[in-house]
């Protein structure tokens, strides 16, 4: 009799520990997709439903009217046109109701302009606009190993905020106490490189400065030498797995989407879209460091990181969790002409 | 009707209490009075007591206790003295190595020193409690073999914090102590030594953990399943022989056409149990000293596979001409 009291108690308490151990689970069913050779792992793992919810969200504004290529230039029309100015009166038209309306679906004009006179420089938002013109010119005529013909407009980003939603900051100098308790930039659970105790922010050493993202050594035997100089230390493996993470993340993929697991490093084991995520990652620090960084002294305080920075870009930025950002679809296809570059016309 | 057909201990034998066995080495008495614990005597038995300290004992729980202070004060600083903190992101909290740029040198406090300092702490009491295995083993008459044992696990510990770091010139090479960071550090370090699993020193160390399970549970059931022809007296078996040893033997050898002994099956699970860690410290120590890149050795040597891909040859794309931006 005891016994049995004790064996319903027992299973009672199995199951509920069962029930809370599966309340962190995804729903079934998921979908596999293999992308790799057999037995080697490359299989994507999705939820559909998570899929589905993701395609969903993202929202594509319809394309504005086409404009007149012809009559005169925005540069012979307005004043203080610096970037835009090859532009027809247009097609410049065009393109600034357009980006009102990817940024500033609510303020409109304001947002970057004074309403008393648009041609003047004084909101700082005009600034940034007029650079980041010139990013958006420079990706899609100079990227195209990694944007190709899909290119790339500012709602890839802005999706109808001024601030894009995922951007990044340096992490503060005053995170390390004094004595002891040295973080080393880790160890705290942060949602950049999915709550692993990884270097937090990868991205100033990787994705700003040009740190060695290939941390392997790529001989069988170490050189003869300096044995710490044949491949890079552990603690750089750390940073290289979590701007990995990040981008993992960002793509929503896992490691086999770009990599055969069993060698990371090699480049023959690797399925093309490696190639791909290389150039983005080029693209990244090109776009930090002449674009986004260059920015700081124009932005107001509210707008810096911590660290006094200003905001900049990775993966996520354009990406927002989906390996083709915005479902695939392009919307440069119908701002060729004013979001790429004067020279290309 | 008690009977030995449960998941835990249902019968407590009990006595009186027991002192233990005439002893005369040692300048250490036994202090304490035993006593007995009911829920002790569902998991083993239910007397606590007499202990033995000693000096190796006494040594032991000083160093280590005050490694795992230091540890502890470090990851409390960390989160600014803050104890909900604490708590909250124990998992997470972590006592890291020197960076690398200090070699073999003595690294600042802040920068790997209370890590140096927490790790010649831990090295000397686990070497201590080492001590402390085999001196009363000695002190009993009995062999040694517990003591082996640890020393297996220990030759691994050494590797990974002691011999392989100064083989590498560094100490940044060890194994930071974080509940999360050391598992995020084997992972680290397998990619960065191109994947461990290619390490056969690995792979036979995976076969001897997989295998001690094996057998654990092999001979757990099979003395369980004939205690109740007197099988749980498996030593006395060795040399008399009795029904329960007859009825277990046979068994196996229906079932798989093969029977250990009574003794040789704890021959067999030390040996398991010993190489898991004694072969795995070998591939420990090989891993960027020897071989640089596991995968790159093992392609060298014919042991991976190659996979024919649905893709066109990649080609890395910072080599490629004009590819370098």
């Amino acid at each position: 009799m005891k016994t049995h009291v004790l064996k319903k108690t027992l299973a009672f308490a199995g199951a509920a520990a069962l029930a809370v151990l599966l309340a962190g689970c995804e729903a079934p069913p998921q979908e596999s997709t293999q992308n790799g050779p057999a037995g080697t792992g490359m299989v994507q793992v999705k939820s559909p439903e998570r899929e589905a919810a993701k395609r969903t969200s993202v929202v594509i504004p319809e394309a504005q009217p086409e404009a007149d290529a012809g009559g005169q230039k925005a540069s012979e029309v307005y004043q203080n046109v610096k970037v835009l100015g090859h532009l027809s009166e247009g097609q410049f038209i065009r393109v600034m109701a357009a980006v009102s309306e990817w940024l500033y679906p609510e303020q409109g004009c304001a947002g970057c302009h004074n309403l008393e006179n648009l041609a003047e420089d004084s909101v700082y938002t005009k600034v940034v606009a007029r650079r980041m013109f010139q990013m958006t010119q420079t990706i899609n005529s100079k990227w195209a190993p990694h944007v190709g013909e899909t290119g790339v407009t500012c709602y890839t980003c802005h999706r109808g905020a001024p601030v894009p939603a995922n951007i990044w900051f340096k992490a503060p100098e005053s995170d390390t106490p004094p004595y002891m308790g040295a973080k080393n930039g880790q160890n705290a659970p942060v949602k950049s490189v999915a709550y692993s105790t990884l270097p937090n922010e990868p991205f100033s050493a990787l994705l700003v400065q040009k740190g060695a993202i290939r941390v392997q050594g790529t001989t069988a035997i170490p050189p003869r030498g300096d044995r710490m100089e044949s491949g890079l230390p552990i603690q750089d493996a750390e940073a290289t797995y979590g701007l990995m993470i990040h981008m993992s993340e960002s793509l929503g993929v896992n490691c086999g989407f770009c990599h055969n697991t069993r060698a990371f490093g090699s480049w023959q084991e690797s399925p093309p879209q490696r190639v791909t995520a290389w150039h983005g990652i080029q693209l990244v620090r090109d776009l930090n460091t002449t674009y986004l960084e260059p920015l700081q002294p124009v932005y107001p305080a509210n707008r810096l990181g911590e660290a006094g920075d200003a905001p900049k870009a990775y993966c996520a930025t354009c990406h927002a969790g989906q390996n083709k950002p915005l479902n695939g679809v392009s919307m440069f296809k119908d701002y060729k002409v004013e979001l790429s570059p004067a020279k290309a016309n | 009707m008690i009977e030995y057909q449960n998941i835990f201990t249902q019968v407590q034998a009990r006595g009186h209490a027991h002192d233990g066995v005439p002893f005369s080495h040692g300048t250490w008495v036994r202090s304490e009075k035993p006593f007995f614990n009911y829920w002790a005597g569902k998991f083993g038995n239910a007397q606590i007591g007499p202990f033995y300290l000693g000096f190796l004992g006494l040594a032991s729980i000083v160093t280590g206790g005050l490694a795992i202070f230091i540890i502890g004060m470090n990851y409390l600083a960390s989160v600014n003295w803050n104890p909900i903190l604490f708590v909250r992101n124990l998992f997470w909290l972590s006592l890291d190595p020197p960076s690398p740029k200090y070699g073999l040198s003595w690294p600042p406090l802040n920068d790997g020193g209370w890590y140096m300092i927490a790790s010649t702490f831990l090295l000397m009491s686990v070497l201590l409690w080492w001590g402390r295995t085999y001196v009363r083993a000695r002190a009993l008459g009995m062999g040694t073999h517990v003591a082996w044992a640890f020393a297996s696990a220990i030759w691994l510990f050494l590797v990974l914090g002691l011999f392989r770091p100064i083989l590498m010139g560094s100490w940044s090479e060890g194994v930071p102590y974080g509940i999360f960071s050391h598992l995020d550090w084997t992972a680290a370090f397998s990619i960065r030594y191109g994947n461990l699993f290619y390490n056969p020193f690995h792979a036979l160390s995976i076969a001897f953990l997989y295998g001690s399970t094996l057998l654990f549970a092999m001979h757990a059931a099979t003395i369980l399943a004939v205690t109740r022809y007197g099988g749980d007296r498996e030593i006395e078996q060795i040399t008399d022989r009795g029904t329960a040893s007859e009825r277990a033997a046979l068994f196996w050898r229906w079932t798989m056409g093969f029977n250990a002994t009574m003794e040789s099956i704890h021959r067999w699970a030390w040996w398991f149990a010993v190489l898991t860690t004694l072969t795995g410290g070998i591939g420990i120590l090989l891993t960027g000293t020897a071989v640089d890149n596991w995968y790159l050795w093992a392609v060298k040597h014919g042991v991976a596979p190659s996979y024919s891909t649905q893709w066109a040859p990649v080609i890395d794309p910072a080599q490629a001409a004009g590819g370098m931006r």
